[in-house]
């Protein structure tokens, strides 16, 4: 029973890693933007949820908002960075510590509360609804993702643009449109991520802080760009995490999964997927 | 190109601009004491982690600076608060502290939350023969003479939670902690405390700091089946584990909690619903009854807002301001020395009650309330030790701690 | 070549100028601003290594906080050993209810071996980790984020071993640096001169390094690594070799921090610290070894004066400080002196464009593709003149640096 629970604590902690990564695989893998303010996107969803106090309609419109101020980063600021993935790290780290100062002039220093709706709360055999919930967003976000990039014009376009802008371009794609839409759509699926953190976590203004590192891992262990990647490496991440910390305490599974992560872009420098191309760095 | 130009001129110029800005705010100022005002620092972390909790202490600081300064101030002198920012850095502390002394020559330093930012900035006080009021609960063994600890000591919190539980009936124990001093040697306090008292110890658990996955412990939680949870996690992580904790359905009828890191601020964080009917143990809460609370919840609400909450630590820091004004109108000067003298004994009405000054160690007398959180989220108020507890932060006045340094 | 002489004249001077103003200092300042001097001089120190390992080499180490508090502690322990006295344990031992000292601690007390650990820990960490992922050609952001999480995994172990490293509360209240009382400003000087005499060591050494033939073939291998391969040289050894320096120099600087601060804890070196250090090159100018160490200090300083002015909204001013060098001098303070010093220059001198010196700013963006043509030559070649250098934003047209790149 111990081991099937935590087998569930595995996966729901797995969801909750690629939900927040899931941005960022368009953000840094697609765009090679290191987006600090990833975290920050998080907290705008997470204070949206906290406005409307209704974790369901939150949803759309945490995208909505997220993704609109994702757009404006993007068209103020980071369209001007483009093949500078370095320097876009240092100019995102002030962003975010703007936003974070933002939310704690607009919403207060301390911690808000979110109510959940009565439906969330309980459980079903020692699994939460929440947890349940959570994990069954990240599986549709990841769905519609793939969807999107498979069977929708822009989302071949994206693909197309991702793997190699110039001959999209020439072949007639507006690379700068795909990319104010990549942003939007990383930034949007951050505010969606920050709605479910409210359901287990705290809300308050250094929310970001505690999730842009297992983000970034994430993405690097999944293969920059690879929606399958990710997916594999938050669950197997999420799985190894929660039987080490079961096993031994919370602060050794952490440095467990680093060292595993490290071991592991041993085998596959890459990552789990690697995109192929001819393309000499 | 003029556009580059432009463009590199206008970041030389900012940078310029911020650079002088910072010359300008370093410049030397007057001794604190000297022309018509006071300084007194006030140094929390503005910034950073540590900041939801410690800026609404500093609210409590600079408010009860307000009302001394309305009554005409301290030897008929206003009090000017030089506010810093100790950026949840424990090294910043020790410079911000520094500077308050050296710079701005301030009377008194007000400030501090993590045990961290204490340990830095205590040598500073000491060597600087200068004052400062630590108004936040913490793990004792310690006293150092240029520290006033308005906060509770381990024998005014944690030992009164304990002696609560066992009257309550309570066997079996798990402790869950953030991974820092305090719940560290707290745990090691309630281990020996169990000891000598019957209690068993079933698991004990600490997480990082920052940590918001409690999944995991819940888990073990479930596994060990304990009769009480004691909880010494620290800030933001009280919100997972709570949580948590309702999500895999346990509640206070089967496993209660006690926490002493959770007052009325964290419950709003938390959410009412999720922590209602689990325990805390503390000083002093919003509910706390007399006429002098009343006031200071009325006075907190009207300037900073009717919905906002008066807890333990912000009340302790409008204790610490209260007391070492107090203490300097009896010595008849701000000097170090001569406050430190007065300060002995000293007893005020303060929101919590009478509060008295421990002359042995710079510690206060406080009563030890438990509380159990209700579902509108204030606190009320189930036990408590009647009288003030006089401090002992080295537990020499128990024979089971004897062993504890 | 006028020009270009005059320019590494007027670098000369201004060093030379900066020198004696650090040396003056402590005439100048009170004691406690003194003492803030000494700090920023030490994440000056870090700021030669990160120029070495990111400006030269375009290793973005992002856990540069990882290297500074191994040699922190180095030191830190031996401090803390001293100042508990023989046979004793230190404070936070006490607190913690260890009983015996660790063994981990025992060798700590001979200062010859703690001086050793300040620089061979680092090292041997940086090598190990260098070797493991430069060799698997792990780079650009992978690697920034694989440094990164080793900040963060490297803050979880320190505070979660408490009995051993302080936890959270780190090593504090250290009195005593080998005899000098640290609690008495004028003994305090001291330290301060040794700083200011570690960071010139660093300086020149930093130098050397970049001149000799190591040096090029690094900026060689920052400008088209699979180039340099094909010539034959094995870019990991390199790289690991600088990766290594960078990580010895960090060391030398947290051993510094512990005497001059006073404390070491996990705060000042997880994932938001070593951002910070990596900040305040890329303030400065990180092709530039005089840029990153100004930067160093301008930073600090700019922190601290804000935070004094304005202690509840500087933060919004630092966020916009990123912004705007980012925006507007990608490659630093220092960029835009020798940029605007070349477009000086270039009204005398338009036929002999480039600069040397101190500088070695690749011909277009920060992270260069198409400047690489000419690297290996250098790299090959076993001149010394700084000419042959790639030359930044050449004579009047800096306007060329602003070309798209592809990503």
């Amino acid at each position: 029973m111990a081991v099937l629970n935590q087998l569930f604590i595995g996966a729901s902690m797995g969801a909750v890693l690629l939900l927040i990564a899931l941005g960022l695989t368009f953000t840094f893998g697609q765009m090679g933007v290191i987006n600090m303010a990833h975290g920050e996107f998080l907290l705008v969803g997470a204070y949206t949820a906290y406005l409307l106090q209704n974790v369901v309609l939150a949803l759309p419109v945490a995208f909505a908002v997220a993704g609109a101020l994702g757009l404006v980063l993007e068209r103020l600021l980071i369209r001007r960075f483009y093949g500078r993935p370095l320097d876009t790290l240092l100019l995102t780290f002030g962003v975010s510590l703007i936003l974070q100062q933002l939310a704690r002039d607009i919403f207060g220093a301390p911690n808000v509360g979110v109510t959940a709706p009565a439906w969330l709360t309980g459980g079903i055999g020692g699994f939460p609804y929440s947890r349940i919930f959570i994990l069954v967003l990240a599986l549709a976000c990841v769905a519609a993702i793939s969807l999107y990039l498979t069977r929708m014009k822009q989302g071949r376009r994206m693909r197309a643009v991702m793997q190699n802008r110039q001959l999209a371009a020439v072949s007639g794609v507006a690379t700068e449109r795909v990319d104010q839409l990549t942003f939007l759509i990383g930034s949007g699926l951050a505010g969606v991520a920050g709605v479910a953190l409210t359901l287990i976590g705290p809300v308050g203004p250094s929310l970001g802080t505690y999730y842009i590192v297992d983000a970034f891992l994430i993405v690097v262990a999944g293969g920059l760009g690879q929606l399958r990647g990710a997916v594999i490496a938050a669950f197997v991440l999420g799985v190894l995490n929660s039987f080490v910390e079961f096993w031994t305490d919370a602060s050794l599974a952490k440095v467990v999964v680093f060292a595993v992560i490290v071991a592991f872009l041993q085998l596959r420098p890459q990552g789990l997927f690697v995109l192929r191309s001819r393309a000499l760095t | 190109m003029s556009r580059g130009l432009r463009g590199s001129l206008v970041a030389v110029g900012l940078v310029a601009a911020l650079t002088t800005t910072g010359c300008v705010g370093s410049a030397p100022s007057e001794a604190g004491a000297s022309g018509d005002t006071i300084k007194v620092g006030v140094l929390h972390s503005l910034s950073g982690t540590m900041a939801i909790s410690e800026v609404t202490v500093r609210d409590a600081e600079l408010l009860a600076i307000e009302e001394i300064n309305a009554k005409g101030g301290v030897l008929g002198k206003k009090l000017e608060p030089v506010v810093e920012d100790g950026a949840s850095d424990w090294p910043t502390f020790a410079e911000k502290a520094q500077k308050l002394i050296s710079q701005d020559k301030v009377a008194t330093v007000f400030g501090g939350w993590t045990s961290a930012s204490r340990k830095a900035m205590l040598p500073v006080f000491e060597r600087n023969k200068a004052l400062l009021w630590y108004p936040v609960q913490y793990e004792g063994l310690e006293s150092s003479p240029y520290i006033f600890y308005t906060g509770a000591t381990t024998n005014q919190q944690i030992v009164p939670g304990l002696d609560y539980l066992k009257e309550q009936g309570k066997k079996s124990v798990f402790l869950v902690g953030s991974d820092y001093v305090f719940p560290r040697t707290a745990n090691k306090i309630i281990k020996a405390y169990a000891a000598a008292n019957g209690m068993e110890i079933v698991g004990e658990e600490y997480t990082p700091l920052g940590h918001t996955e409690y999944s995991t412990v819940v888990n073990k939680l479930q596994q060990a089946k304990p009769d009480a949870v004691f909880n010494t996690l620290n800030g933001d992580s009280n919100v997972a584990f709570f949580k948590s904790l309702r999500g895999a359905g346990i509640t206070a009828e089967t496993m209660p909690t006690v926490s002493v890191s959770v007052a009325e601020e964290e419950v709003a964080g938390i959410g009412p619903d999720n922590i209602a009917g689990h325990l805390v143990a503390w000083n002093y809460y919003q509910t706390t009854t007399g006429a002098t609370n009343d006031a200071f919840v009325a006075a907190f609400k009207a300037t900073y807002g009717a919905n906002k909450v008066t807890s333990d630590p912000m009340e302790a820091g409008y204790n610490a301001v209260k007391l070492w004004a107090a203490a300097a109108e009896k010595a008849g000067t701000v000097e170090v020395e001569p406050v430190k003298a007065a300060a002995k004994g000293i007893a005020l009405d303060l929101p919590e009650g009478t509060v008295t000054i421990d002359g042995e160690n710079q510690h206060v007398f406080k009563t030890a309330r438990i509380g159990l959180v209700q579902p509108d989220g204030q606190i009320k108020e189930v036990w408590s030790s009647g009288a003030p507890i006089k401090p002992d932060p080295y537990l020499k006045g128990y024979d089971w701690a004897a062993g504890l340094s | 070549m006028t020009h270009s002489k005059s320019f590494v004249g007027t670098t000369t001077s201004f060093f030379l100028l900066a020198g004696l103003l650090l040396l003056a200092a402590p005439a100048l300042l009170p004691a406690f601003r003194l003492e803030l001097l000494a700090k920023w001089l030490c994440y000056a120190i870090v700021a030669v290594g990160i120029h070495l390992a990111w400006g030269r080499g375009g290793m973005l180490t992002l856990g540069q906080g990882v290297f500074f508090g191994l040699g922190g502690y180095a030191m830190g322990m031996h401090l803390k050993l001293t100042d508990a006295g023989p046979g004793q344990l230190p404070d936070f031992m006490v607190w913690s209810g260890v009983e015996t000292l660790p063994a981990l601690w025992a060798p700590f007390r001979n200062p010859a071996f703690a001086l050793a650990m300040v620089v061979v820990l680092p090292t041997v960490v940086a090598i190990l980790l260098g070797t493991l992922v430069f060799r698997q050609r792990v780079r650009g952001a992978y690697f920034a984020v694989l440094s990164q999480a080793l900040a963060a995994a490297f803050v979880i172990l320190l505070v979660g071993q408490q009995g051993l490293t302080g936890g959270t509360n780190g090593l504090t209240n250290v009195q005593f640096f080998f005899g000098l009382d640290l609690y008495d400003p004028a003994q305090k000087r001291i330290v301060y001169y040794l700083v200011v005499g570690a960071l010139g060591l660093v300086f020149l050494a930093a130098w050397q390094l970049s001149r000799s033939r190591l040096g090029r073939l690094l900026v060689a291998i920052r400008d088209g690594e699979d180039r340099v391969r094909f010539l034959g040289y094995d870019p990991a050894v390199v790289k690991t070799v600088v990766y290594a320096v960078s990580a010895a120099t960090a060391g030398i600087a947290g051993a510094l921090f512990v005497p001059v601060v006073g404390i070491l804890g996990p705060a000042d070196l997880g994932v938001v610290p070593s951002l910070e250090m990596l900040v305040a090159v890329a303030i400065g100018g990180r092709f530039s070894l005089g840029g990153a160490i100004g930067g160093a200090v301008l930073y600090n300083y700019a922190s601290t004066g804000l935070s004094e002015t304005f202690p509840s909204g500087w933060t919004y001013l630092q966020g916009a400080m990123f912004i705007a060098v980012m925006l507007w001098a990608p490659r630093g303070l220092a960029g835009l002196f020798s940029s605007g010093w070349s477009w000086i220059g270039g009204f005398r001198e338009r036929r002999f464009p480039g600069s040397g010196g101190l500088s070695s700013t690749p011909a277009s963006l920060p992270e260069p593709k198409a400047a690489s043509a000419s690297a290996p030559a250098q790299a090959t070649s076993s001149t010394t003149s700084s000419a042959s250098e790639p030359a930044p934003a050449s004579g009047p047209a800096p306007s060329s640096a602003r070309g798209e790149v592809p990503a």
